[in-house]
């Protein structure tokens, strides 16, 4: 057990530390800054947790300690079964001290009725928690852990007991604290005293539920022209993206490749740049709508700003996401089912509908799905093509941000919103799995696709081509935009909006970044780096964990990670104000929020590229390092990881895109301080400077190009020289190491 | 490889359920320290799972391990004194021979020089001295194998494991790299738990024998006793092929029982057996044919194959069809001869029924 030492005397120093050398409790300057340290410790916001305790009056944390104390005693016991249980007892008992204290004691004292009759008032309060706090939480998360590997769990690895408990305390406080809070947030007033009527007005809003619109009214409720919204772009995104997926796989259609560069679109787009583009085209002074006007006089309306526009805008968005996944499944269906059917007589027509449609059908469902909730969690076009009258998720952003700030009916709407889109992610999960005929199957089917049928070839052309010139006018706009002087007045061009955006000046013979973009544009940047690897590293790790590891609960864990896929960005940024305002947790108008929050979101598509990756990857590879003496840890370094390099790429580019394109979240969750591009860009639409918005737009897609480019012919070259180091070899023994797509 | 410490295995009703279905029931089984014991037995029967939780990758549901003496049930695979070849190698692809080779040793924690005079002496063991800058990718099958048993010696660990480490080589490679194994083994000292489903490896390569079925041990012993003296008709099956034909138990002298099989009387080790009904394996080569008809078991030869260096032939008799395998080539008999069947006194059992 001499590991099980080591790595106990390593918590028991890194506590005391926490105890000794950190403030306690969060440090308004930032910990970062090191500001405080001239301060340290006698400050009495500053001190330590052993200061708080004996000069500042704060003896609850006396419990903490005391528990710390207790796990301590482990490591002078011999028998490992009792370690184990200390260890697991005095974790498990000191998180949830430390959170009961936390959620308890805040600036004014108690904040719960209970223990004040209990206990008695309190003399002092407490500010959120800081290093000191969540050093010692996180001790306790591993004490948890390194009890059970004691006691022989995951076989005995404290790596992976370890990765799973922080994993999870990680997930818990991200995901389901924040979705909590909100919930509490809903029956509480300002002042957090319990006040269900909001909640209770609020859920019977006929604005929200009214179905009007059926029996003749005017309009509909917005729950229902969500959802309404939301199943025509899942409907609309789906059939579309299945024209697209058989053109680029059943037809000899000449742009091929053309087609599949559609698919990085939707990654490299920022969300609210279509409905942008579309303003530009179809909007009162667009180009379309004016010279519709000038040649056959049709009045400029405003049929845009509303469900139609939105919708869209959201089918041009999420086409190529569907088209993504669609082209799998097409491409899945096994070619000798076709023949077969062919042989039995049935002509091309019979074989499409009888076998290769039904045989799509999951695939089909999935993609319908995924539209779906893509559409009920798109914030950006709704923002500025649904001005006021618009779907849950700009109504909520109002609800926060409006003349009426009303919390709680933010809280109502996020509620709905997370509801429709949880039931669309289990519908998803329950319903679909074990159920993809797609029939790839790792034996090399022979045979060819039957060829589509006449009729149904032409459709599919009919579709795709004028879609496919609409999508390229559209990008084309984005592009062009940004040179024109004002759209529909003045169309001379001018390079005015870029000057604007981001001129340098020399002044003094130093550079100045002079341009308005630059601020938010750096911050992006910043943080995108910074998010980027944490998320790739969390990602992988999780795939890791769910690919390599057995343990109880881990369809539960894989479920409640990937859930955060579900949940909508608006929701999240909507309860991180709500969770992280006040203590315990205090992150609102720092860079770390916004870190969390990329983390949090962007983490199931690194699950996703991993889990595929590491599907790939020979198990007994990761056993052979074990029985050489490596630890899951070094093992990981050692062998996975360098096998997994294109994977890690993908999802590192992944995450540094999203958290360069992602707005629905971020607008709740930027500051004055942190401005994020996407942000101010949605600022400069609501202000009218279309010019600077779309010249700015196109400079991140240009931006996000070049490094996923430059991702793509490092990681391409290196993918290529191991695939000369490996051919040669038999081919069972050949690694194969999987394209990893990027969506 | 010079401080080498050859440690006992002892599994003690070691239980193992994967979810619902239970893999291993009980088993109990002592491993001599310097002896190779192979686990032997038809696919699926637990031997992989058996020698994983010997290795710390699977962990017993019940029961208590010990490798030298020292309980390892909950020991972690990294801090076992034991080393694994894998059935597929499992050599690392994108590091060289002598990298793989010393990974192990650094994670040991040698210091550097140390490691690569160790990896360097490992590789020339298996005589692949010259080799170490190749790639896996770069190596034939053989070479493959020899620098993964190469890793899991440099380790010089108590026991070594090895699961079917010959599946993946072709026939004659496969007897070649078998006697080496076996070679090193006794050159070395090292205990050595071998698994395979090949009867023919187990006979060459073991000290000792374990067959397994469904979990259970079914017999266990030195691969002669083993092929003699099969106690069922699986294990006589199993262990090379046998004819299984129903015969009577006369009288029992001491240890020397006197049968009948269809007429023909014949005395053999009694065994567990007693007067009344009971089972004979026979091997096929211990069948002497007569083919002047009288004073044996009768018999109609069905089919008769030349092969070479043997005949076969397909016999039938009032107690069921023998499979024999004659020798004498010269005298090759066509189907439809009559022949009258004796026994050699090796090469039968009486069997458990
Ligand atoms: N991880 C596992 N999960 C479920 N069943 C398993 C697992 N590993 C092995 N088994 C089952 O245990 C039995 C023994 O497997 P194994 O030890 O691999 O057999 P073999 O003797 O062929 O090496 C088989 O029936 C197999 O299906
Ligand atoms: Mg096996």
């Amino acid at each position: 057990m001499k590991n099980g030492n080591k790595r106990l005397n390593a918590l028991i120093g890194i506590g005391l530390a926490a105890f000794v050398f950190v403030p306690w409790y969060r440090v308004d300057s930032g910990f970062f800054a090191f500001e405080w340290i001239s301060r340290f410790p006698f400050n009495a916001d500053l001190a330590p947790g052993l200061l708080q305790i004996a000069l500042e009056g704060r003896i609850w944390l006396t419990a903490a300690l005391a528990l710390f104390l207790l796990g301590c005693c482990a490591r002078f016991m011999s028998d490992a079964d009792a370690r184990g249980k200390l260890l697991v007892a005095s974790g498990v008992a000191g998180i949830i001290f430390m959170a009961l204290q936390g959620l308890a004691i805040t600036f004014i004292g108690w904040s719960w009725a209970l223990p004040e009759t209990l206990f008695g008032p309190l003399s002092i309060g407490q500010p959120a928690m800081g290093a000191g706090a969540i050093t010692i939480s996180l001790i306790f998360v591993l004490f948890i852990a390194f009890g059970l590997a004691e006691r022989g769990f995951m076989k005995g690895d404290a790596f992976v007991v370890g990765s799973i408990s922080v994993l999870i305390f990680l997930v818990t406080v991200f995901i389901f604290y924040p979705i909590g809070s909100m919930f509490i947030g809903s029956v509480q007033d300002f002042d957090g005293s319990f006040k269900p009527d909001g909640l209770i007005s609020n859920i019977q809003d006929p604005s929200i539920w009214s179905l009007d619109c059926l029996i003749g009214g005017n309009r509909c409720g917005v729950a229902w022209r969500t959802l309404f919204l939301a199943v025509m772009t899942g409907l609309g995104s789906t059939l579309l993206g299945l024209c697209f997926a058989l053109v680029a796989t059943r037809t000899n259609f000449p742009f091929k490749k053309g087609l599949r560069l559609l698919t990085v679109l939707p990654i490299i787009t920022p969300p609210f740049v279509i409905g942008l583009a579309l303003t530009l085209l179809f909007g009162r002074s667009g180009v379309v709508t004016e010279a519709l006007d000038t040649v056959f006089g049709i009045e400029p309306s405003r049929w845009l700003y509303g469900l139609t526009g939105i919708w869209i805008a959201q089918v041009l968005s999420f086409t190529p996401i569907s088209f993504l996944v669609l082209i799998g499944v097409v491409e899945g269906v096994s070619p000798s089912m076709e023949e077969a059917s062919q042989t039995l007589r049935a002509d091309r027509w019979r074989t499409f509908w009888r076998i290769s449609l039904p045989l799509m059908k999951p695939g089909l469902a999935n993609a319908f799905l995924i539209g779906f909730i893509e559409s009920m969690a798109d914030f950006g076009n709704p923002l500025v093509l649904g001005g006021s009258h618009g779907v849950l998720s700009t109504e909520i952003f109002f609800a926060v941000v409006g003349s009426q700030v009303d919390p709680s009916r933010a809280a109502v709407l996020a509620m709905i919103l997370l509801s429709f889109t949880l039931t669309a992610f289990m519908a998803q999960r329950v319903w679909l799995s074990g159920k993809n005929f797609a029939t790839v199957t790792g034996k090399g089917d022979s045979g060819a696709h039957a060829g589509l049928p006449k009729s149904i070839s032409l459709t599919v052309h009919g579709i795709v081509v004028p879609w496919m010139g609409f999508t390229i006018v559209v990008y084309g706009m984005i592009l062009f935009g940004g040179f024109v002087k004002t759209w529909g007045l003045d169309n001379s061009l001018t390079l005015e909006h870029y000057a604007r955006a981001f001129s340098i000046d020399i002044q003094d013979g130093a550079l100045v970044w002079s341009g308005v973009a630059w601020d938010s544009f750096w911050t992006t940047m910043e943080i995108a780096l910074i998010s980027a690897p944490l998320t790739a590293a969390v990602g992988l790790l999780t795939a890791y964990i769910i690919v390599r590891q057995k343990f109880a609960g881990k369809n539960a864990f894989e479920f409640a990670l990937m859930m955060s896929f579900a949940i909508p960005g608006t929701v999240i940024g909507i309860s991180y104000i709500m969770a992280f305002n006040m203590p315990p947790i205090e992150m609102t108008g720092s860079a770390l929020i916004l870190v969390a929050c990329f983390v949090f979101r962007n983490m199931p598509v690194g699950v996703r590229g991993g889990i595929a990756a590491m599907s790939q990857l020979d198990k007994s590879l990761d056993e052979a390092s074990l029985t050489l003496k490596a630890n899951s840890a070094r093992t990981l370094r050692k062998v996975i990881l360098p096998l997994l390099r294109p994977a890690i790429t993908a999802a590192l580019v992944y995450s540094f895109v999203r958290a360069i394109t992602s707005i629905s979240a971020v607008i709740f969750l930027v500051s004055a301080e942190y401005n994020m591009a996407t942000s101010y860009i949605v600022g400069l639409v609501e202000n009218g400077e279309y010019g600077i918005a779309i010249a700015y737009s196109s400079m991140l897609i240009f931006v996000m190009i070049t490094v996923i480019a430059g991702f793509q012919l490092i990681v391409g070259e290196r993918r290529l020289r191991r695939e000369n180091r490996v051919s040669g070899l038999d081919p069972q023994r050949k690694i194969r190491f999987s394209q990893e797509k990027t969506a | 490889m010079t401080d080498l410490k050859p440690g006992s295995v002892v599994f003690e009703n070691i239980r193992k359920d994967f979810g619902a279905f239970t893999a291993i029931p009980d088993l109990s089984l002592t491993i001599e320290p310097g002896t190779l014991v192979t686990l032997l037995g038809p696919s699926g029967c637990g031997k992989t799972t058996t020698l994983r939780m010997l290795a710390g990758l699977e962990h017993p549901s019940s029961g208590r391990i010990l490798i030298g003496g020292r309980d390892v049930t909950m020991t972690p695979a990294h801090e076992r004194d034991v080393s694994m070849v894998f059935q597929s190698y499992a050599l690392f692809p994108h590091m060289n021979a002598l990298e793989n080779v010393a990974y192990g040793l650094e994670s040991s924690g040698y210091n550097k020089r140390e490691v690569r005079e160790r990896a360097e002496e490992g590789l020339a063991q298996v005589g692949l001295g010259g080799m170490g800058h190749r790639l896996p990718a770069e190596l034939s099958g053989g070479q493959q194998q020899r620098v993964a048993v190469a890793r899991a010696l440099v380790l010089n660990p108590q026991v070594l494991l090895l699961d079917e480490p010959l599946s993946n080589l072709d026939a004659r490679l496969r007897r070649k790299v078998r006697t080496e194994i076996r070679e090193l083994q006794q050159r070395l000292g090292f205990t050595a738990v071998y698994v395979t489903h090949d009867q023919d490896e187990a006979l060459a390569v073991s000290d000792r024998i374990v067959v397994m079925k469904e979990g259970k041990i079914a017999q266990e012993g030195a691969p002669r006793v083993l092929y003699e003296e099969p106690v069922s008709e699986f294990i006589a099956d199993f262990m090379g092929e046998a004819n299984v034909i129903p015969c009577e138990v006369l009288s029992r002298e001491g240890d020397v029982a006197l049968i009948d099989v269809g007429g023909l009387q014949h005395r053999l080790p009694a065994r567990q057996s007693s007067a009344g009904k009971a089972k004979l394996a026979v091997r096929p080569g211990s069948v002497v044919l007569n083919p002047d008809a009288g004073g044996g078991l009768d018999g109609e030869i069905l089919t008769s194959a030349y092969l070479g260096d043997h005949v076969e032939y397909e016999i039938e008799t009032p107690v069921g069809t023998f499979f024999v395998i004659d020798h004498s080539v010269d005298r090759s008999l066509p189907a439809h001869t009559r022949v009258s069947l004796g026994f050699r006194n090796k090469g039968l059992a009486l069997i458990e029924s």
